[in-house]
């Protein structure tokens, strides 16, 4: 190492390890997680919901709260489930610099 | 490892949490869908970059979420509302003063730098702008912090669990430590973003209802509001309410240590220049999306107050004793004791789950930070260099290994602190504010010198630590509370940094003009000239509307509460 560790280093290093790099092409879309967890979760809780005891509903103030949270966590992992559908990441063309392409 | 010692936080033994079969079937199912993104994530690491910064190709969505969650702990959460509950309204400074500018700060004045000059970490921009002296002290600082904070998280999450759900703190500090080590070697950064992103979504699911719920218990927000000025005055329910300079206030600050301490010194350190935080920043995809990661994360930030201020605000009217001799809770139990109260089995299972979710996360960022630092910019800098890209790769993965160790060992230390976040802000001010002198006086006058770099980290560290531990601890200067203290050490390191940074430069040579270049303000980098790419041009990806749409935002949010 030089005197100085000069950007230029660093720029070359970072950029020759980001075009090996495989993240871009590789790596899932969290998209999919996050909507299928949700979809899950949201069944299972909106189940739990219709199923309620008067002791539950006792305890939250009345409020059908396993009901209410069950449809919004299905609606949140509809959302993303729809927003992959519609917008799915573009593949990535394989000789081109990862980072630089559009996404999204 | 050493077992914790006996906590002064010990939650009340009555918060054990009525959790059946479908509570823990949705926390298991949590831990699978975790260790999935650990395994499905691995097949993407191929070089270094993509274990320490993903690459630098992800979505600006994704880290923006990421940048939040990593912030969102669950020691921020329960301190957060502990705050609340100890001192009201005033939790809103840490968000609105204490978090949106620098934030803004840190998208729009300083990414260009950080990101354009293609660092892969904090420290290693110190290097590039001053010397190894300054590079080294700073990265073991951070090595040093990040394993304590994650320490410190791991022993909140044990206390917790144990009250909560019985499980033996060991047990607790296993589980949440085997599952944090498997998927951060398994997909490194990467792993660790998007079960960030998730963890939000789910900690969302979680405080929703109990604020919800909570208001609807103490008969509204009026109510609250009623019932909490009566038994603790009218500026407990207000923002600025009795900070005026020289007169008394529970927390102990005035409006100028609010905003010079809290407001530039702690939370512009905190924000810009700790690397858990920026590493999110980091790892996107261009520019334009590094910028957006803090503006992104701005905005549920100005929000997600709500969601902690009021369950501390509803345990402080439900359990008028709480966190004095009179009642067996202590102000972080707020909002454990809200979900033992209002949640049925099914809500129940995902605020649990999404607390273990929070101290996971809160966890892994500092692992996540610490291996980077750790292997870029301490090992392949000083200890084993020039060796092929694989090798440091497999070392990454040892060292978060030991990291989660070295952790568990550290957990201990969090027992002394009565008050979590006290005890985090504590280590920010020393720690993290040199850094941000060392920044700015280094991005905004060419002439500061490679030396004063290091300098003006010893000093600031120093002085922060003399006012905390010496003046204030020793009783030499009269400060009501260890949040006021932490204000006015976080100013001292500030000041002394500063000054010794100047003297210092004024007595050795500047560097080099050439070689300065994207480093301070007012130069470019190859990296910062990249054109846009193409749809980032549409307004609501501007940078700077998404900016100073926060700002007025946050400063639209103290209008209700100033009066």
């Amino acid at each position: 190492m030089s005197e100085f560790y000069s950007d230029k280093d660093v720029q070359r290093e970072v950029t020759e390890l980001q075009g090996k790099s495989a993240t871009a092409a590789r790596l899932f879309d969290i998209r999919r997680i996050i909507g299928g967890l949700f979809v899950v979760y949201g069944v299972i809780v909106t189940i739990a919901g219709f199923t309620a005891s008067d002791a539950d509903l006792d305890k939250a103030e009345g409020v059908n709260i396993n009901l209410w949270t069950g449809l919004g966590m299905l609606a949140l992992g509809v959302f993303f489930l729809v927003w992959l559908k519609l917008r799915p990441v573009a593949p990535v063309p394989p000789d081109a610099v990862p980072g630089d392409e559009p996404r999204e | 490892m050493h077992p914790p010692t006996h906590p002064p936080v010990h939650l009340a033994a009555e918060l054990r949490l009525p959790t059946n079969w479908l509570d823990y079937t949705i926390l298991g199912i949590y831990f699978v869908v975790v260790l999935g993104i650990g395994f499905a994530a691995r097949r993407s690491v191929k070089t270094s970059l993509d274990f320490f910064l993903s690459g630098r190709s992800l979505p600006a969505w994704v880290t923006g979420l990421a940048f939040i969650a990593a912030n969102l702990g669950a020691t921020e959460i329960l301190g957060m509302a502990a705050n609340s509950a100890q001192y009201g309204v005033y939790t809103t400074h840490w968000y609105w003063i204490g978090a949106i500018p620098a934030m803004v700060f840190l998208g729009l004045v300083m990414m260009p730098f950080y990101y354009g000059s293609k660092v892969r970490s904090v420290p290693e921009f110190l290097l590039l702008r001053f010397d190894r002296a300054a590079h080294l002290l700073s990265s073991v600082l951070f090595a040093f912090a990040a394993i304590l904070i994650a320490g410190v998280n791991l022993y909140a999450m044990a206390i917790v669990v144990e009250a909560l759900l019985g499980w033996p703190e060991w047990v607790a500090i296993v589980v949440a430590g085997f599952f944090v080590l498997a998927y951060i070697t398994l997909g490194g950064l990467s792993s660790a973003i998007y079960n960030e992103v998730l963890q939000f979504f789910v900690i969302l699911a979680a405080l929703i209802p109990i604020t919800v719920l909570g208001l609807k218990k103490v008969g509204g927000w009026d109510g609250l509001s009623d019932s909490l000025t009566k038994s603790h005055g009218a500026d407990f329910m207000t923002s600025w309410g009795g900070t005026g300079i020289g007169s008394a206030n529970p927390l102990g600050a005035n409006w100028l240590t609010i905003v010079l301490g809290l407001g530039f010194v702690l939370s512009f350190g905190y924000w810009t220049t700790n690397f858990a935080e920026v590493q999110r920043a980091l790892s996107a995809k261009n520019l334009s999306a590094a910028q957006r990661t803090p503006l992104i994360a701005a905005f549920p930030k100005i929000f997600i107050v709500f969601l902690v201020m009021i369950p501390g605000l509803v345990a402080a009217v439900l359990v008028p004793k709480i966190g004095t001799a009179g009642s067996d809770l202590q102000y972080n139990d707020a909002i454990p004791y809200l979900m033992e109260q209002l949640l049925p089995n099914g809500v129940l299972g995902i605020a649990v789950t999404g607390l273990l979710a929070a101290f996971m996360a809160g966890m892994a960022a500092n692992v996540s930070s610490f291996n980077t630092v750790f292997t870029t910019d301490i090992w392949a800098k000083y200890v084993v260099k020039g060796r092929e890209d694989a090798y440091y790769v497999r070392f990454g993965r040892l060292i978060t290994a030991i990291g989660v160790l070295a952790s568990i060992g550290t957990a201990f230390l969090a027992s002394s602190f009565s008050n979590i976040m006290s005890y985090l802000q504590t280590l920010f001010s020393f720690f993290n504010v040199p850094m941000f002198v060392v920044f700015i006086i280094g991005m905004f006058w060419k002439r500061t010198s490679m030396k004063s770099g290091f300098w003006g980290l010893l000093a600031g560290t120093t002085a922060a630590m003399v006012n905390y531990f010496v003046l204030y601890k020793q009783g030499i200067i009269d400060i009501p509370s260890d949040q006021g203290a932490n204000f006015v050490s976080a100013i001292a390191g500030f000041v002394a940094g500063a000054v010794v940074m100047v003297a210092v430069s004024l007595f050795t040579a500047p560097k080099p003009a050439e070689e300065l270049q994207g480093l301070v303000y007012g130069t470019t980098s190859p990296g910062m000239a990249e054109p846009p790419a193409p749809g980032d041009e549409a307004w609501y990806r501007r940078p700077a509307l998404l900016g100073w749409g926060a700002i007025v935002l946050a400063a639209a949010c103290y209008i209700p509460f100033s009066f």
